[in-house]
């Protein structure tokens, strides 16, 4: 298993034929994601060829889901239509909607979450704003460069695209079931506990990653849930303990006003919860190793 | 972006809230000049983007031009929290009946707006909402209903405004959620909202947070971002598109890809200099992606531009990013700054395209520049070279 993505999702890119949609699609493709269509409205009808695979843009995604059997959408739409593409990914019902794209103004990114909750939350949305979502050797949505680590039996869930990749490059050598980064904004449609409950209950994972950073409750949240819900190991790391306040440093989340949001408040929560929480990436990985080999 | 108090207040006027006449000025004399207009007792407000101006004696009233001047006199140039008053704003002096408090903001934690409202305004709202937390009501604004004239009636009741004012006030509410939402704002306060002797209802101060994500559908809120008091190197990265802070009392310039990595490359070094004599990062900077040569020349011409910064902790992880275009980035910018580049460059690059990236830097051999195969050595080798300078 895996969670959220595996190697039966059928995946569609919105987007696809925009730089980054063809870049990453081509990517996607030759991680073994088994993509089979794309979105755009403008070019609906038309094929594109990329990695050689002919693949069909539609119209919509509720037409690309109908022709295709797509239940995953990665979402390149740039920052003026994104809000009009989740919610189309939304009202089709789309089992997930991975929103890639960055700088999306928060009140759209509030207005979709809105509207994902009135329609009965029947999409998962992870992000905007993050790299996506991998199960190595299964399958690949978003940007996370797949050669990074193979299949393994930790989790990961980081809002933070790069330290999701070093993290995984420290711990290549055990492996991951999946890893996802929700994202740095705000507003984010999948959050760390969303994370953690699905790792909890899946039978590959054994231990669980989880990276964090200043602004917000998220990650005290998150402590409070492992504590009453998760009894596989947990490590934890935070980042932006030099942070000052009042500055936002490039994620527009990632801001410490008055007291709260800070580091050292979101690692002693974590602390509190029985979660190990080392101080550097590399200590982080060292104490999942240890768990890992006592397992 | 944060804004002033004087251009929170325009915002508000142009959505119809209402709002007291005013003008913003540099110099004592112009604050003379704008009380007489006035023809009225003015307020002098210091404008400065930190809350206990009226504690820290930034705000004075004034009943004439004569005394205008003296106030503005000694406000401008008042140092309030760090922030230098460079203008004032001379408003009328209002009578006031009673004061409240009111707010939109985003919820993070519940992925939508909220509204916050209480009959006990005027005090700081921190205190207020720990010490009398049943004073301060919070209402959840759902982002697609937004706030109607209804909504309003809800959040004054919620917030026990009196009756003889509730309907003004819950039309002053509908206006500032016009303002929060066609502004694209994360936050609209106002404390105090007043009641004057007339039963009038009125923003006697304003807070506005604008969201930059949306700026491609305000091309005039550009105007609004005051270049005389953001950080000489913070501006300089700005027009250049890059994303960076200026830290205090650093010595270890930083550049980085992904917010998150450098965020915490910023921890690793403080933790590195611990053991170097107190060293600290001296800055943020996310090159983000497409690391380019002129990205990286860009970045380091405002790091070595820097006076604080000793030594300089260049840390890529490529993920999209290629290593071996970063190293040529690094070489190009060394060649492109020449004689500017003075301090040492501690490199530490891993992922995508290492071994290429690693070779380039070991064949440009450049005199400044050390390569560290890990984010903790080479943290240590940065703030050891800090230390030592």
């Amino acid at each position: 298993m895996s969670i959220f993505l595996n190697e039966n999702s059928k995946v569609i890119v919105q987007g696809i034929t925009g730089g980054e949609g063809t870049k990453h699609a081509t990517k996607m493709l030759a991680a073994g994601t088994d993509i089979v269509g794309g979105v755009n409205a403008r070019k609906a009808g038309t094929t594109v060829t990329i990695g050689g695979k002919d693949l069909t843009v539609f119209g919509t995604v509720e037409e690309a889901m109908k022709e295709t059997g797509a239940d995953v959408s990665v979402v390149f739409v740039p920052p003026k239509f994104a809000k009009d593409a989740v919610i189309e990914a939304i009202d089709a019902e789309i089992p997930l909607a991975v929103v890639i794209t960055e700088g999306i103004p928060v009140h759209d990114s509030a207005y979709f979450w809105a509207h994902a909750v009135a329609k009965g939350n029947k999409t998962r949305i992870i992000g905007p704003n993050c790299p996506g979502i991998i199960s190595p050797g299964k399958s690949n949505a978003g940007i996370i460069p797949a050669d990074i680590a193979g299949p393994g039996k930790i989790g990961l869930v980081s809002k933070s695209g790069t330290l999701t990749y070093q993290m995984m490059y420290e711990l290549r050598e055990i492996g991951f079931s999946t890893a996802i980064g929700i994202g740095g904004d705000p507003v984010i449609g999948t959050t760390h506990i969303d994370a953690l409950e699905a790792f909890e209950a899946d039978p590959e994972t054994a231990a669980i990653v989880m990276i964090g950073e200043i602004g917000g409750d998220a990650e005290e949240r998150a402590a409070a849930f492992i504590e009453a819900n998760v009894s596989k190991p947990v490590v934890g790391y935070v980042a932006g303990f030099t942070a000052p306040e009042g500055k936002t440093m490039g994620h527009a989340g990632a801001i410490v006003s008055g007291s709260a949001g800070t580091a050292q408040a979101k690692k002693e929560a974590l602390e509190a919860a029985g979660v190990k929480v080392g101080k550097t990436p590399s200590e982080t990985a060292a104490l999942m190793r240890e768990i890992i080999a006592g397992l | 972006m944060d804004l002033y108090e004087y251009q929170a207040k325009d915002l508000f006027a142009a959505h119809g809230v209402p709002v007291l006449p005013g003008r913003t000025v540099e110099t004592a004399d112009d604050a003379a000049a704008a009380a007489a207009e006035l023809g009225t007792a003015v307020v002098v407000k210091a404008q400065v983007k930190t809350g206990g101006r009226g504690k820290a004696g930034g705000v004075k009233l004034a009943e004439s031009a004569d005394e205008a001047k003296e106030k503005a006199g000694a406000i401008l140039g008042m140092d309030i929290k760090g922030h230098t008053v460079h203008r004032v704003l001379v408003t009328t002096a209002s009578d006031i009946s009673e004061e409240y408090y009111f707010s939109f903001l985003l919820d993070r934690s519940n992925r939508t707006f909220l509204a916050m409202c209480s009959a006990e305004g005027g005090m700081e709202i921190e205190q207020l909402a720990v010490e009398r937390p049943d004073a301060l009501a919070r209402i959840p604004v759902d982002a697609i209903a937004g706030v109607d004239k209804a909504k309003a009636d809800e959040i004054v009741a919620a917030g026990k405004i009196p009756a003889a004012v509730a309907d003004e006030a819950a039309q002053v509410i509908v206006k500032l959620w016009e303002t929060f939402v066609s502004e694209d704002a994360t936050l609209v306060e106002v404390n105090p909202l007043v009641r004057d002797p007339q039963d009038k209802v009125i923003a006697l101060d304003g807070k506005v947070t604008l969201d930059e994500n949306a700026g491609f559908r305000h091309p005039d809120h550009a105007a609004l971002v005051d270049e005389r008091t953001e950080n000489a190197l913070e501006a300089k990265a700005k027009a250049k598109g890059l994303n960076y802070v200026k830290l205090d009392d650093g010595q270890v310039g930083i550049i980085g890809n992904g917010a998150g990595l450098v965020m915490s490359t910023l921890d690793v070094v403080a933790y590195a200099g611990e053991k170097h004599g107190g060293v600290k990062p001296a800055n943020f900077l996310d090159i983000g992606g497409g690391a380019s040569a002129q990205v990286m020349a860009d970045g380091l011409d405002v790091i070595l531009g820097d006076p604080d910064v000793k030594s300089v902790f260049v840390n890529v992880f490529g993920g999209i990013t290629a290593c071996d275009a970063v190293a040529d980035g690094i070489v190009e910018a060394l060649k492109i700054l020449g004689d500017a580049a003075t301090k040492p460059l501690v490199v530490r690059l891993d992922g995508n395209n290492v071994v290429e990236g690693r070779r380039i830097l070991d064949e440009a051999n450049h005199p400044l520049v050390t390569q560290v195969d890990t984010m903790d050595n080479a943290a240590d080798k940065a703030a050891q070279l800090a230390a030592g300078a």
